[in-house]
């Protein structure tokens, strides 16, 4: 193959294997994990393709140094990703702060399976979607994508590495058993038809260089470690050097900026598919493979004469506020389909805010929700309001 | 030695007699004597009194979780392996909670330098048990005499394949000095583990006492005996300290064995005959 | 929950154990309708905690649009490589499906008049031409010639795409004795008045 980092063509792919050729497409060229049902195959292939295009596999001890080696990586000036499922997830939580908290760009991808705990190893969840925005301690902002296809699994692989260096934050990709263990068509296109965003290095020398003062848009250049400029870089509250301050001062600086970066962009950030919104009466909200089963559901509304809407969240967070706040006043209900049991239809209802009934059509965990389920649930929801 | 620190960050955090400074001056010693490109050179710690030193070295420093030193450093070094990387940590950090990177560094021979400050318990939380503790010694959560024995940190370091294995005090200046440029001279993982008094929360609450009353302590009891298994040298307070250049050998690091098997010329298991390994393995 | 099939959805369940190329022959079926045919597929597998060597199973949905459910409940056609998968599955097959059998492998019970079932020695087949190994690809050139799901000509490529570039040849091989078989097999069945629709 001429191109080997850029694998163009077309292929009948798992959602796994997608991801991987994601992010080697976007550059990734270094991969640390452990071994995790359903995730192990992300591994597996990196393992197989990074010696091919001279970067570096490593399996890991356990999740939380495979989450620290991406950081170190990161700031060795290589793109850098990760993989896992639940209980790993759980366990990188805290160097995810750390690399929340240094701003340091990297993926973590995570297949999620039902849990609690160990829970169903094998079968599907999106049990982890308050983890990935909470699960870190102390107040922040992420940056979540959640994949509903092979397909989407490479697409938004590649969106995940671009956010993580234009933003410079660790960008979760909230993919699903299902996704990543189902084979579909996998397009992938040509390298230069490929957009990819590249680290913003300081435009200063050495000696004027601050390493969190931040451009217009909120986010510092980023200087890798062997630059020259001898950067210092802590967990603690830091200021604009990267120094140390313990203090409410420095604490307020750092947090609000953090967040910042991400609400003040989140217009840049955020993505949805809107289906049919302009005239429906009931609009079913969905993400990852849920949003399959959503889709149908609509389309099987609509030739039933109800007129049904969809919004498909390919970022899940920052979460589209002002887009489900919008359509909450105009329709006679919302729905929310989730393999667990209740996460992000609290935020579809805090943005409600009480303008429209939000139902949650729920399962546990270990199967997908059927069309046929979401179908009666927008049936029951026009008949309620009737 | 100025240059190489951070002076605006100043005045540091250590205690008075804290050893953490001595060393802390050895380690910029040794960056100096060695001679590597200052701007390919890293620290990496984790958390605690030790992990410090990162904020006040002026070479791109890494301050990251506690425990965590090792696989950031395994990340950093990987991805830029014309780094040299120096991973600082306390006995805590590196080995209780950082324990299984520190067996698992060790064992892939990651080329990385780790200075283990030892200064027998976690002082920056106000004195509580580690794995190094003495049996017997009261710490603020074991107040009645820590109940489990310490284990031997440069014998774990050698039986987990690390290349370059010493011990000193923070008395033994020169030698420590010189233990971390050779250290930081192989290719692999090296280890250099000092014992250092921590007078406000370790000393006080033990008949050791004060820095200086435990620095004649350990002068008094240290005996040098290079080239001795360390197995044979445990840290027994009650008798000798010994002390000692313990380890130095070559094995291939992870990245000459790496780029083997990214060329598939690491062979096949369990018969390697016939299969050419490189006897020079270039990283 | 009643269960509705999209029009033009034709489901595929195909069952075995770990290492016989459950998964692999599913996989060549996709490929082929998604590579090689112009429409869609999607695959998904089904295993056990055990993760490897255990029953497993592989769900094919191949249609004229786009699959959005890719679980497969109420097969159309129904490929049993072991008893155990037979004997899990077989209350699944839609009235009117298909049972594709190796019955050297499983002993099958009365089997209902409303369901077409056929039997195929392909592991025997398999061992005869060399790797028992390749009773998956038998048992694909079997489909082929006994129901028009993918054309045999993309199932033919992606077969040759998918087995490694050294065994192509006996792979063919082994597709083309599964294939003949089929076509025989359709052809006795003609004659005895029981003519095996689409």
């Amino acid at each position: 193959m001429a191109d080997k980092a850029v694998m163009t063509g077309t292929y009948f792919m798992n959602g796994d294997y997608a991801c991987c050729e994601g992010a080697l497409a976007a550059g990734c060229r270094f991969f640390a994990g452990y071994p995790i049902t359903p995730a192990t195959e992300i591994a597996e292939r990196m393992s197989r393709r990074l010696p091919e295009l001279g970067g570096i596999f490593i399996q890991m001890e356990d999740e939380i140094a495979s989450m620290s080696a991406i950081l170190g990586a990161s700031w060795g000036g290589v793109k850098a990703m990760t993989s896992t499922s639940g209980p790993g997830f759980s366990l990188m939580m805290e160097n995810i702060g750390l690399g929340i908290c240094t701003e340091t760009p990297c993926v973590i991808c995570n297949v999620q399976r039902a849990g609690p705990s160990t829970g169903l190893p094998t079968l599907v969840g999106q049990g982890d979607m308050m983890q990935a925005r909470w699960g870190s301690h102390g107040h922040y902002e992420v940056i979540a994508l959640a994949p509903s296809s092979p397909q989407e699994m490479f697409d938004l692989t590649i969106r995940a590495f671009n956010l993580s260096e234009q933003y410079r934050i660790p960008v979760m990709i909230m993919a699903d058993e299902v996704v990543g263990h189902m084979n579909e068509r996998v397009v992938i296109p040509r390298r230069e038809e490929i957009e990819i965003v590249g680290r913003r290095k300081p435009k200063v020398s050495p000696d004027k260089y601050l390493p969190y003062h931040p451009d217009p848009d909120g986010v510092a250049p980023m200087a890798n470690c062997g630059d020259g400029y001898r950067i210092h870089i802590t967990g603690l509250t830091h200021d604009e050097r990267g120094y140390p301050g313990m203090d409410e001062k420095t604490q307020a600086q750092m947090v609000n900026r953090l967040i910042g970066k991400i609400v003040n962009n989140r217009d840049k950030i955020i993505r949805t598919e809107n289906v049919y919104l302009d005239d429906a009466d009931v609009v079913v909200v969905a993400y990852g493979i849920s949003a399959r089963s959503a889709r149908q559901a609509v389309r099987d509304a609509r030739a039933r004469g109800i007129r049904a809407g969809l919004i498909k969240l390919e970022t899940v967070w920052p979460f589209p506020e002002a887009l489900i706040r919008d359509v909450a006043g105009r329709v006679r209900a919302l729905i929310m389909p989730e393999i667990n049991a209740g996460q992000m239809v609290l935020e579809v209802q805090r943005c409600a805010g009480g303008a429209c009934p939000v139902h949650l059509v729920s399962h546990l965990g270990g199967s997908i929700i059927h069309p046929a389920t979401i179908l009666r649930a927008i049936e029951d929801s026009i008949k309620g309001k009737k | 030695m100025e240059g190489l620190i951070r002076s605006e960050r100043l005045p540091h955090i250590w205690c008075a007699g804290c050893g953490i400074g001595t060393v802390f001056g050895s380690v910029i010693g040794a960056i100096q004597k060695s001679g590597y490109d200052l701007n390919k050179t890293a620290i990496v710690s984790g958390i605690g009194c030790t992990a410090r030193m990162a904020g006040y070295i002026r070479l791109d420093s890494f301050h990251t979780t506690h425990g965590r030193a090792l696989p950031f450093a395994t990340g950093l070094k990987l991805a830029n392996p014309e780094l040299k990387v120096i991973v600082v940590s306390g006995d805590g950090d590196l080995l209780a909670i950082g324990g299984n990177h520190f067996i698992h560094a060790a064992r892939r021979n990651i080329d990385i330098t780790v200075i283990c400050v030892n200064n027998l318990n976690y002082g920056m939380t106000g004195g509580q048990l580690a794995p190094s503790t003495p049996f017997g010694a009261k710490t603020t959560t074991s107040v009645t005499g820590c109940p489990e024995e310490p284990f031997n940190f440069c014998y774990l370091a050698s039986a987990c394949g690390a290349i370059y294995v010493a011990r000193w005090t923070s008395l033994h200046i020169r030698r420590l000095t010189n233990s971390i440029t050779e250290a930081m001279q192989k290719r692999g993982f090296g280890f250099v583990e000092i014992l250092t008094p921590c007078p406000t929360s370790f000393g006080r609450r033990n008949k050791i006492g004060t820095a200086l009353e435990t620095l004649k302590f350990y002068h008094e009891r240290s005996v040098i005996r290079n080239d001795i298994d360390p197995k044979e040298a445990p840290i027994d307070f009650g008798n000798n300290i010994v002390v000692g250049k313990f380890v130095d050998t070559e094995r291939p690091t992870f990245l000459d064995n790496y780029q083997l098997s990214c060329k598939n010329l690491i062979g096949d298991w369990p018969d390697f005959e016939g299969t050419i390994v490189p006897e020079n393995q270039a990283g | 929950m009643s269960y509705t099939i999209m029009n033009k959805e034709k489901h595929i369940l195909i069952t075995g154990f770990g290492g016989q190329g459950v998964i692999m022959a599913g996989d060549i079926l996709g490929t082929a309708a998604t590579l090689y045919d112009g429409k869609f597929a999607t695959m998904t597998q089904a295993y056990g905690p055990e993760a490897r060597g255990g029953a497993c199973s592989a769900q094919i949905i191949i249609s004229e649009e786009e699959v959005l459910f890719p679980y497969v409940k109420e097969p159309h056609v129904l490929i049993c490589l072991s008893q155990e998968g037979y004997a899990k599955n077989i209350g699944s097959l839609r009235e009117g499906g298909m049972l594709i059998l190796d019955a050297d492998l499983i002993q099958a019970r009365k089997i209902s008049s409303d369901i077409i079932a056929y039997d195929i020695p392909a592991t025997r087949f398999a061992e005869e031409l060399g790797n028992k190994m390749m009773a998956n690809i038998v048992t694909l050139g079997f489909l082929a010639a006994v129901y028009n799901l993918v054309g045999a000509e993309a199932l033919r490529k992606a077969v040759q795409t998918s087995v490694p570039a050294p065994t192509r040849e006996m792979n063919s091989r082994a597709f083309e004795r599964g294939s003949e078989y089929g076509k025989a097999t359709l052809k006795s069945r003609a004659k005895q008045g029981r003519l095996a629709r689409d």
